[in-house]
């Protein structure tokens, strides 16, 4: 028994020793708090996820442009203010022929990687010939496709990439031929596909196509915007910090960003409130209310490009018939969704495409009218709803999701008296469902990627991959190929709002409503505009009491 | 003794490799691939990923090159991720690892003297306070404990920090959420283990003997009382060491559970079969080391009845 | 151990020439003499109360509330308790009080019948594997071993795209996890218990293996395995609402206390009522579940007859 004793003491010892040294190597230093950071010019940033990746030729999501955006700059960069403004980026100065279908870029002369290279227009011939290339995994490389000759290059169709639409004309002039006019080019130029890379740092790991993204380590990369990466702490944080060889470091006054990969909007807020943190990425929703009624300096509430919405599967009766999908959509209250579900000020969708694009007059359709919507519900074949299959309502799992499915179903159950089922499914499963066109109704968003509304109507032509509903208009295809070739704006918008009202007509969807986004802010970060594609120019950002 | 072993080991084998086999199919059959996403990706450079990770091969394939590269010891690429599987697990398995032995040491520091008290004076206020307060601790899940404490200590009284795992204070908060509800789960199976034993002729007949009342606990009842204890420890161990979801979400921690589960949400299949992996090695060693431990304890058991 | 004159009822319904070799060796009163315990129990007997009333309370209760479970009132979310309203209003202003008693129905129902199949799967192979032993138990451990390894996400989302959503499944789906942790416990009870005098007796007299194990093994198990099946219910109460989560389970607007008490968490700092109710309604379960199950172990004791 004595022996048992201390043989378990002794385990426990070691048990405990093991611990204890654990304890101590696993404790780094500790991170600054909103105070300290405040001080020395750190911003303390809650972003939502961790970044799959800082290559922005892979990237697809906010939470990665949110990092990259502080590391690379493209031609055009964000406008502190107005997303419809380009703001000079790595290009000083650019002018377009007439019909805006070849630009030319002149590139600043201190314009220098964070290793001291140069920043020359052959560094960006070498992006888009990373990303067009044949082999290219981008999944936004569909983006260059604008240039003259980058399809058919990425296809194999066109062997050579000097005969793509972009040239060298000398180290620091870049000329870029398009397929067509193409009036916004400069607010398609914002986006991270258009981003510069650096070749020399990619060829030395791994080259052109390597897929392990060596180079975007803290101890490998190299970019050209106003911050470098200095450390990247999976799960725990990013931090970069001021670039020495930035060209408008006079103007910056920030001398870092933590960003936080926080995933659990509670916990983001708890930082918050404890202390930890200067923004958050967003607002637990029940919260929003009383918030904006005891916090009103903390919260804010942005416009946020992006449409929330429901898809109707059209290959499946009774969804086939127009008069039901219209029913289902005079039949919701999206006034009383915004205000008393979803409570975040989002504006009810009376159009699919997003108020706020400069000359484009969105369409004022959708409406609430419950009565009517009963009687194109009895001209389908089912007065007050009778005979109307059971049809299941699908959404990803989360709350949110969860409280909006749930409200509209009670809708359409007290105003068309057909009743319906909800069904939540674990995220991959629900994309595969989705896009198999294996549901009935399912839940949506969609989140503009540059400042043009055929960034949201192009998704339903025919055959699109992000259609998934089934509907198929040839008037409409036809509208969005004329709209991508169109020489002026006032054409080009014409074309679009012919074919949104098609859609709205239609309505394989039922929009519901426009995005916000919701985040609490310290009072003391400065600049940090309301944008409406949620980009900020980091530089303009500073913190003061 | 060293035979057992030596054979338990040669079994483990064997069972991690069906552990390997059934996971490696049963992720290829779930719905959804590492690349869905809301926004799709054009087809085309879908089957170039396919391509690159060899996931356009026969299943019989990748399954043999999965086997032979993990014979070199490397679990591959993550699809999700930049690092490989081995660096991801480098970096959390020891995160997991602290945070579990703190958790640990907590649940048995307050489990054990708890329940052997509450069974030592069986129906008594000794009895049922502590027994009502690990009801509970067992009542609160870790997703209501945590953002309790967390509030409290971490916002109200600003003691420790709400998140993070930078200094070592940060070590408390997550510990004690997974630490109180195990020790609420220790206590009531000691209590219970101890009871079987306290009731047991020999217990009576030294206490009839005279034989001093601590005397007794600590030399007779406690090595049998503790067998249930011990089997629950097991399975515990591993669920405990591999981490916990739930509190490295909710206190940021850079841990085994977030990949353990997020993983499988993703679809990251190397990912999935690295974590398996390390959790099959985790709870075949401690249903081992549970089963040796039995044995010690209980020396009626031979090796061989194991 | 007594051994009580009259023969209960099932005891009576035995073939003749097994009754009265069964009366002495498992006490006829085994179950008899449990019983007449625990009505000894106070505690106990309040706690079978007070589930008994839960059970009234959850199955009957939303015939005679004057609010539906799942019909909305945007006017009204997110109202505290009151007169109306005795527990407030969820985020979408349906009556709390209506949908903790529904949410009661799915927790209590998977409660009890997904515990029930947990603890006849891990007693019947904890037992067989022990008291066999040898190669046929580690085979049996090993399997075991196995199971609890296999990423349980990805196994709840294959089994949910074979088959069809449904209760049934639920149900099995918990029992197939549950199970596992109860045969590692009653198994090593068992090796120590067949090492003992009476069993070693039973042996040499010729009993058969099935008959050992039923009528000499388990019952002295069961007090372990009764304390540790009341720390299953609450594991497999927030089990369901981690499978609803993944889209298993009962799908909204049916609530379920896991799910009830999901949302309270999330809302903690602003609305706690939210918390604290279903929460209450939840512990006040587990703990009666609890003290009965103290009282059952005690009661089915076999040698605290004499105490």
């Amino acid at each position: 028994m004595n022996s048992l004793v201390s043989c378990i003491s002794k385990a426990s010892m070691l048990f405990l020793l093991a611990g204890a040294g654990l304890f101590l190597s696993g404790c780094g230093e500790g991170v600054p708090n909103a105070d300290e950071a405040v001080e020395q010019g750190i911003l303390l940033y809650g972003n939502g996820a961790e970044p799959k990746t800082l290559d922005p030729q892979r990237a697809t999501g906010v939470t990665e442009n949110h990092i990259i955006s502080a590391l690379i700059e493209g031609l055009i960069t964000y406008h502190p203010l107005d997303d419809n403004l380009p703001e000079p980026g790595m290009a000083e100065s650019w002018e377009s022929n007439e019909d805006a279908s070849s630009w030319t870029f002149r590139i600043r002369e201190d314009a220098y990687w964070s290793n001291g290279d140069p920043v020359t227009a052959q560094d960006f011939v070498y992006s888009y010939n990373r990303m067009l290339h044949p082999d290219s995994p981008g999944e936004y490389l569909q983006m260059l496709f604008m240039l003259k000759n980058g399809e058919e290059y990425h296809r194999g169709e066109v062997s050579d990439f000097a005969d793509v639409g972009v040239t060298a004309l000398d180290e620091k002039t870049l000329q870029m031929d398009l397929i067509g006019p193409t009036p916004y080019f400069l607010n398609m130029l914002k986006h991270y596909s258009w981003f510069p890379v650096h070749g020399p740092t990619i060829e030395a790991h791994g080259g052109m196509f390597d897929m392990s993204g060596e180079w975007t380590l803290p101890e490998n990369f190299v970019g050209n915007g106003p911050f470098i990466l200095d450390e990247w702490r999976p799960n725990q944080f990013i931090r970069v910090s001021k670039s020495p060889t930035y060209w408008d470091r006079e103007t910056m006054r920030l001398n870092a960003i933590y960003f936080y990969p926080v995933e659990d909007d509670n916990t983001e807020n708890r930082m918050f409130d404890s202390g930890l943190m200067h923004l958050t990425s967003t607002v637990p929703t029940n919260d929003v209310p009383v918030l904006k009624e005891t916090e009103p300096d903390l919260i804010h509430i942005d416009d946020y490009l992006g449409t929330y919405f429901y898809r109707f599967n059209v290959t499946r009766p009774p969804l086939d018939n127009p008069l039901v999908r219209q029913a289902f959509n005079l039949a919701i209250d999206r006034t009383a969704i915004v205000e008393k579900v979803a409570l975040g000020d989002q504006k009810p969708a009376h159009a699919f495409v997003p108020a706020g694009f400069n000359g484009y007059p969105s369409p004022d359709t959708l409406g609430y009218d419950p009565e009517r919507a009963r009687q194109l519900l009895a001209e389908a074949g089912y007065p007050n709803g009778e005979g109307f299959p059971e049809l299941y309502m699908l959404f990803n799992t989360s709350e949110g999701h969860r409280k909006i499915a749930e409200a509209i179903v009670a809708m359409w159950n007290k105003n068309l008296g057909i009743n319906m089922q909800l069904e939540n499914k674990e995220w991959k499963v629900f994309l595969d469902a989705q896009s198999h066109l294996d549901y009935d109704i399912c839940r949506s968003g969609w989140i503009g990627d540059y400042m043009d509304p055929i960034t949201f109507l192009e998704m339903f032509t025919t055959g699109n991959g992000n259609n998934d509903t089934g509907w198929s208009n040839e008037r409409y295809d036809e509208l969005i190929a004329a709209a991508f070739r169109s020489g002026t704006e006032e054409e080009h918008f014409g074309y679009l709002l012919e074919a949104e009202q098609i859609l709205l007509d239609e309505l394989p969807i039922a929009p519901l409503y426009w995005y916000t986004r919701i985040y609490l802010k310290d009072p003391r970060v400065k600049n940090w505009n309301p944008k409406l594609l949620d980009n900020r120019p980091y530089k303009y950002i500073y913190l003061s009491e | 003794m060293l035979k057992f072993i030596l054979r338990r080991i040669a079994q483990s084998v064997l069972v991690i490799f069906v552990i390997i086999t059934v996971t490696f199919f049963m992720v290829r059959f779930a719905p959804g691939d590492p690349f869905s996403a809301e926004r799709k990706m054009p087809e085309h450079i879908k089957q170039r990923l396919m391509e690159h990770y060899g996931l356009d091969q026969p299943l019989m394939v990748q399954y043999g090159n999965y086997l032979g590269q993990l014979l070199k010891g490397d679990l591959g690429p993550s699809f999700t991720e930049t690092r490989s599987v081995n660096q991801i697990l480098k970096a959390s398995f020891p995160v997991s690892l602290e945070l579990g032995g703190w958790a640990l040491l907590i649940a048995l520091c307050i489990g054990l003297p708890v329940g052997i008290t509450a069974a030592v004076f069986r129906n008594s206020f000794a009895d049922y306070f502590p027994m009502a307060m690990a009801m509970i601790g067992i009542c609160l899940p870790t997703f209501v404990l945590g953002p309790i404490l967390a509030l409290v200590f971490g916002v109200w009284l600003g003691w420790f920090n709400v998140s993070g795992w930078f200094i070592p204070a940060d070590r408390v908060l997550p510990a004690l959420t997974i630490g109180l509800v195990y020790a609420a789960f220790i206590a009531r199976i000691t209590r219970g283990g101890m009871l079987e034993i306290l009731s047991q002729d020999f217990i009576r007949t030294a206490k009839a003997k005279g034989v001093p009342f601590i005397r007794i606990i600590v030399l007779h009842t406690l090595k049998g009382g503790l067998l249930p204890v011990i089997s629950f420890l097991g399975p515990a161990l591993a669920g405990i060491i591999s981490g916990s979801f739930v509190v490295e979400t909710i206190f940021q921690i850079p841990g085994m559970g977030r990949e353990f589960v997020s993983s499988a949400f993703d679809r990251d299949y190397t990912l999935v079969l690295g974590t398996v992996i390390l959790y099959a090695v985790l709870i075949t060693a401690a249903n081992l080391l549970v089963d040796i431990v039995q044995v010690i304890l209980n020396p009626r058991l031979r090796f061989e009845d194991s | 151990m007594s051994v009580k004159a009259n023969l209960s009822p099932s005891e009576k319904r035995l073939p003749e020439a097994t009754v009265d070799l069964d009366a002495i060796e498992a006490g006829t009163s085994l179950w008899q003499d449990a019983w007449h315990r625990l009505k000894k129990n106070h505690l106990a007997l309040i706690s079978f109360w007070v589930l008994i009333f839960m059970g009234v309370f959850c199955f009957i209760g939303p015939f005679l509330s004057p609010h539906d479970y799942r019909s909305n009132d945007l006017e009204k979310t997110l109202l505290s308790p009151s007169l109306q309203h005795p527990f407030g209003t969820d985020d979408l202003g349906r009556d709390q009080l209506t949908r903790v008693m529904v949410g009661g129905r799915v927790s209590l129902g998977v409660g009890i019948i997904a515990t029930t199949v947990s603890l006849l799967i891990g007693i019947t192979y904890g037992a067989t594997a022990a008291y066999i032993g040898g190669k046929v138990d580690a085979a049996m451990m090993r399997v075991v071993d196995v199971l609890y390894a296999l990423p349980f996400t990805i196994f709840v989302i294959l089994l949910m795209t074979i088959f069809e959503r449904s209760i049934v499944l639920l149900f099995i789906v918990i029992g197939a996890v549950e199970w596992l942790t109860m045969a590692r416990i009653v198994r090593g009870q068992v090796l120590s218990l067949k090492k003992q005098e009476f069993v070693e007796a039973a042996v040499s007299l010729g009993y058969s293996t099935r008959r050992i194990i039923l009528r000499h093994i388990i019952p002295n198990v069961l007090g372990v395995v009764v304390v540790y099946a009341t720390l299953t219910v609450p594991a497999v109460m927030l089990l369901e609402s981690f499978l609803s989560f993944l889209g298993l389970g009962v799908q909204p607007p049916m609530p379920s206390w896991g799910s009830l008490i999901k949302l309270g968490a999330d809302n903690i700092q602003l609305f706690p009522y939210l918390l604290i109710i279903p929460a209450l309604f939840f512990s006040v379960t587990l703990f009666s579940l609890n003290f009965l199950g103290d009282g059952l172990r005690d009661a089915l004791d076999p040698k605290s007859s004499k105490d």
